[in-house]
């Protein structure tokens, strides 16, 4: 079956020697600064600013994990990240769950209900991902003035969605293209509607993308400050507020160990998706480019 | 039962039930509009509210007193806003193409039926998932020389190791294109490999029965496949490099100096930081003018491509 | 709901005793408020100090919403506070200070304290150089939380004594201490290559080589000919020949990671605001003996001041508006006042308080503060925000970073830029 190196001759077996190496060299470029953010959060505070970065720990410590969980001070609170969970999750998944489905059914219209300008609407779309958020923070909360939502998890919510189906479309725009038109040209023939169409054909083949989209829309706003910060009351605040209060705090003694381990904490939501979802994504992305 | 027949079914059922055929024909449209009228009010509404206000005289909140093109004036004036931009042509181009070749050389190797893909996949993946709030603080201490891998490699004995670009006004700049990549190169990756899974395998196969050479199939063959990736991929890196601030705040500050500012910090300092959010405006709609006269053509030329094809 | 309605704590009897007549000027129909606080006090020092005046406030039966933005020294905060402002929501009392209050107050968004002010006799209690900053058109917008002095000198004395060195108290001393540091091992400055960093220096250096009143006319009040005048050349290159004592890593090196540089005994010295205290505090270090402190060389009679404040905004809600007042009362107590500072490295805003708690160089600041205001040395420090807007402040942080960093410009130049571009961003 395979098409690719590997007929077993000296030479052959080189390559594959090479192609390793270079994989494993490339592996650790990307694990070099997860490797020191590990060592350093496991180290006491003096360890730190006396070794050098990548020494392992003499005597580690889980002591800057339990205190960025629950006993860090993050402002007045001092309550670790923990607490902050739960306002990242809230605005999270509707956020994901509702630009995901506006982006399904933006990219299924664009490619399959085709009509005259309908490319010119998706490259209009497509420029809303390129607004630098700092541009559009100032007129973007007089906006939730006026809409009554400012401070609140909706108004967040919103913004979050509002910037983000330009990119959850693209995805799914791209995907639908290379699914076979014949399909949906059938269906249409006999008189199936368009989201009973959506429902039966497109959606059906639809999982890999739809984790492309969570995947992007979940990491892109769970790491988001710049709006949750903005767009917050104090009581909702994500769990990036916290870990930048934590982290760049610009008086008093910096325990880094403590940021380190508040910054995994912080990234682990979008590291488990990234861990268990990943064979997905490829896949998924897969199934869309196959020409029928 | 097949899926067509059912379908046949139930469209029927449905065509007979109800009068809507010209609502069908209505309702992508309707789909579309919600989407359409957001990016018409909160995209080009605040492109030409932040173009109004670059007309204006307004400092530390928006007022509304025009000065027409003086904010623009200023702009040209302003060293700093030179060398931001400087920074982002180097920067983008730089980030951009880096990205496209080495996500697809890490896409076409890990292609190789290679055992661990999966293992070696997340870890090209992960920095992605990771905010600069940290990984900026990580990295700063990285290329530090006196602290980061200049430091080590030198313990290691090689004492004539130089590695000082975070130093250098120079050269600070490329430090942020080596984390960048970092970040963003391994979801490319995954673009890309994703793209090679869905190329069938025969043409690869009637390419080898031609007797093409491996690197050569790939080239020829293989990669004007994935150009409908290397679309996305594109899109997202310019959309990454031009919106890149988190990045310039946590690994050099703009600095030494402002030697690596870009378009985006700049923006943000002088709207926010330094209560003239005229400049900032002027500077903004030059930024987006930039991106436009960048994307509008290979926008044009993809889909167009693509129509036909 | 009241906090009539609470146990009586022995803690509260005696704080009202202690607030005597302020408390007694309270209004007598008590109404409990939300007061929401937007600050940057997020270190832990700060946080727990902070935490006091929100006891102080939930003692009173108000209620505090804590909002904390850390980043920048305060940037991101301005940033949010900005956005909020812009939806009609601002916060009711935020950290804003020098030059922004006014900034704020022109725009009409703040609330007056003159009640308090007049109830609390602000106008004996405090300075006045500290109640100008506080005032907009007459009345009183903010509250003033501490004062703190920017031109410190911070020595470790066992690198000092190893290289044989005193603690340099002109600038030629500083310069002649390099050799010996050189060659005993040691960096004789640390410093971070950030840009609010370089000005800190550049600052000192004005006032080193040509005096408060010089100072006053080109850092403060923008006067183009001294701007780009001889003095301010001098200073430049004089600045810039301070790179001779640092080391090559410091580009976007933080300020602790300087100061622990002190600390760690790789440096000798550092010039920086007395903020830096909390990180000797906190390795443990004993102010006068394990590490100095000392005027910035050459500026013995000058005191650049940082003052942090909280300036409220309009609110209509009565009970908010109560709250504002209380909290811009209880700021000022002696409690308060002591716990806050004693954590940040800074003095009280009122120089009443009884000082012996006080660290060595907190006390000498104190006295400093008060010689220097009847002799005419007390200045605004322009790299903290206190002497101009923000928007001359930072066309002059770019000249003066672009400066230090680039090897070939000459001062002339910069003093030339430094002129065009301070008009430029009026």
């Amino acid at each position: 079956m395979d098409n690719v190196i590997r007929r077993r001759t000296p030479g052959a077996r080189l390559a594959r020697l090479a192609l390793y190496a270079a994989l494993l060299l490339a592996a650790l470029f990307y694990l070099l600064p997860l490797a020191v953010m590990l060592i350093t959060s496991m180290k006491p505070l003096d360890e730190i600013s006396a070794g050098s970065l990548l020494a392992l720990p003499q005597s580690p410590t889980l002591a800057p994990w339990a205190k960025a969980w629950g006993e860090a001070c993050t402002g007045m609170r001092c309550e670790g990240v923990g607490g902050y969970f739960w306002n990242s999750f809230a605005i999270v998944i509707p956020a994901v769950a509702i630009s995901t489905v506006i982006g399904a059914l933006n990219g299924y219209a664009l490619t399959k209900w085709r009509f005259r300008g309908s490319e010119l609407l998706f490259a209009l779309m497509l420029f809303g991902c390129f607004i630098p958020f700092q541009v559009v923070l100032l007129p973007m909360a007089q906006t939730l003035g006026w809409l009554g939502l400012s401070s609140s998890r909706a108004g967040l919510i919103l913004v979050h969605v509002i910037f983000g189906i330009a990119f959850t479309t693209l995805f799914f725009r791209n995907f639908y293209v290379a699914v076979p038109t014949e399909l949906v040209s059938a269906a249409k023939l006999d008189g199936a509607g368009f989201f009973r169409i959506f429902w039966r054909i497109l959606l059906p083949v639809s999982a890999p993308i739809i984790v492309v989209s969570v995947i992007w829309q979940f990491t892109q706003i769970w790491n988001d400050f710049l709006f949750g910060v903005a767009f917050s009351a104090h009581d909702t605040q994500p769990v990036t507020v916290a870990l930048n209060n934590l982290v760049n705090t610009s008086t008093g003694v910096r325990e880094y160990n403590v940021d380190m381990a508040a910054a995994m904490i912080a990234a682990l939501p979008t590291l488990v998706v990234y861990v268990l979802a990943g064979k997905y994504f490829v896949r998924g992305l897969t199934a869309g480019s196959v020409k029928g | 039962m097949t899926l067509s027949t059912s379908l046949r079914q139930e469209g029927r059922a449905a065509s007979r039930r109800s009068s809507s055929g010209r609502l069908q024909d209505w309702l992508p449209r309707l789909v579309l509009a919600p989407s359409v009228a957001i990016s018409l009010f909160f995209v080009y509404g605040f492109m030409l509210w932040t173009f109004i206000l670059s007309l204006t005289s307004s400092r530390m909140l928006p007022s509304y007193d025009f000065i027409g093109f003086a904010q623009y004036g200023r702009l040209m004036e302003n060293e700093r806003w030179w060398v931001a931009s400087t920074n982002l042509v180097i920067f983008g181009g730089l980030f951009v193409v880096i990205c496209l070749v080495l996500g697809a050389f890490l896409a076409i190797l890990l292609d190789q039926r290679i055992r661990r893909e999966g293992t070696l996949r997340t870890i090209y993946l992960y920095p992605m998932a990771l905010s600069f709030i940290v990984t900026g603080v990580v990295w700063k201490w990285l290329l530090n020389p006196g602290l980061g891998l200049q430091a080590m490699v030198r313990s290691w004995g090689f004492e004539s190791f130089t590695f000082d670009w975070l130093i250098d006004p120079d050269m600070a700049v490329y430090t942020l294109v080596i984390a960048a990549v970092w970040q963003a190169s391994g979801f490319v990756m995954a673009l890309f490999l994703a793209g090679l899974r869905g190329i069938d395998d025969s043409i690869i196969k009637a390419a080898q029965l031609d007797g093409g050479s491996l690197p050569r199939i790939y080239w020829r063959v293989v990669i004007p496949c994935l150009r409908p990736v290397m679309f996305s991929a594109v899109m997202i890196l310019a959309h990454i490099a031009i919106k890149s601030f988190d990045l310039v705040v946590a690994l050099t500050g703009g600095g030494p100096g402002y030697a690596s500012d870009l378009p985006a910090t700049f923006m943000y300092t002088h709207a926010f930081t330094r209560a003239q959010v005229g400049l900032g405006s002027a500077s903004a709609m030059l930024m987006l003018g930039g991106v436009l006269a960048i994307l509008i053509p290979y926008l044009y030329s993809e889909l167009r491509s693509r129509k036909h094809g | 709901m009241h906090a009539s309605k609470r146990l009586p704590s022995p803690r509260k009897t005696v704080l009202a005793l202690a607030t005597g007549l302020a408390a007694s000027l309270t209004l007598s129909s008590v109404q409990a408020g939300d007061v929401e606080v937007l600050h940057w006090w997020t270190s832990g020092g700060e946080a727990q100090a902070a935490n006091v005046l929100k006891e102080l406030m939930e003692d009173e039966g108000h209620t505090w919403e804590d909002f904390a933005v850390a980043g920048g020294g305060g940037e991101t905060a301005m940033t949010v506070l900005k956005s909020r402002a812009m939806s009609g929501n601002p916060p009711s009392a935020a950290q804003i200070k020098g030059p922004e209050i006014q900034e704020w107050g022109e725009l009409g968004l703040l609330g007056d304290l003159d009640g308090v002010a007049e109830a609390q006799q602000w106008e004996t209690l405090l300075p006045e150089t500290v109640a100008e900053v506080m005032r907009h058109d007459g009345h009183y917008v903010a509250v003033p939380v501490n004062v703190h002095r920017v031109n410190w000198l911070w020595a470790n004395p066992e690198v000092l004594d190893d290289a044989g060195v005193e603690m340099p108290a002109t600038l030629d001393e500083l310069f002649a201490a390099a050799e010996p540091l050189r060659e005993a091992g040691y960096i004789p400055l640390a410093h971070g290559g950030q840009a609010w960093q370089d000005a800190t220096l550049f600052e000192d250096i004005v006032l080193a080589t040509a005096g408060t009143d010089y100072y006053r006319r080109a850092l403060v009040d923008l006067d183009p000919e001294a701007l780009g005048g001889e003095p301010m050349i001098e200073a430049l290159s004089t600045f810039k020949r301070l790179r001779e004592l640092m080391d090559d890593d410091m580009s976007g090196r933080d300020w602790n990671i300087a100061t622990s540089m002190v600390i760690e005994g790789d440096a000798a010295m550092q010039l920086m605001g007395d903020w830096a205290k909390g990180e000797f505090t906190a390795a443990g270090l004993t102010a006068g003996e394990d590490y100095l402190c000392a005027p910035a060389p050459g500026t013995q009679d000058a005191f650049t001041f940082n003052i942090d404040s909280l300036a409220m905004f309009r609110v209509s809600d009565e009970g908010e508006r109560e709250a504002q007042e209380d909290l811009a009362r209880l700021v000022l107590e002696p409690t308060f006042q002591k716990a806050f500072n004693m954590a940040k490295g800074s003095i009280p805003a009122r120089p009443d308080l009884d000082m012996s708690e006080f660290d060595r160089c907190a006390q000498q600041s104190l006295a400093d503060f008060q010689r220097t205001a009847d002799e005419g040395g007390l200045v605004p420090s322009m790299a903290h925000g206190m002497a101009v807007r923000a928007a001359v402040q930072g066309a002059i942080f770019d000249v003066v970073t672009n400066y230090f960093n680039d090897s070939d410009m000459e001062a002339e130049e910069a003093a030339r830029r430094m002129v065009n571009t301070a008009q430029a961003a009026y």
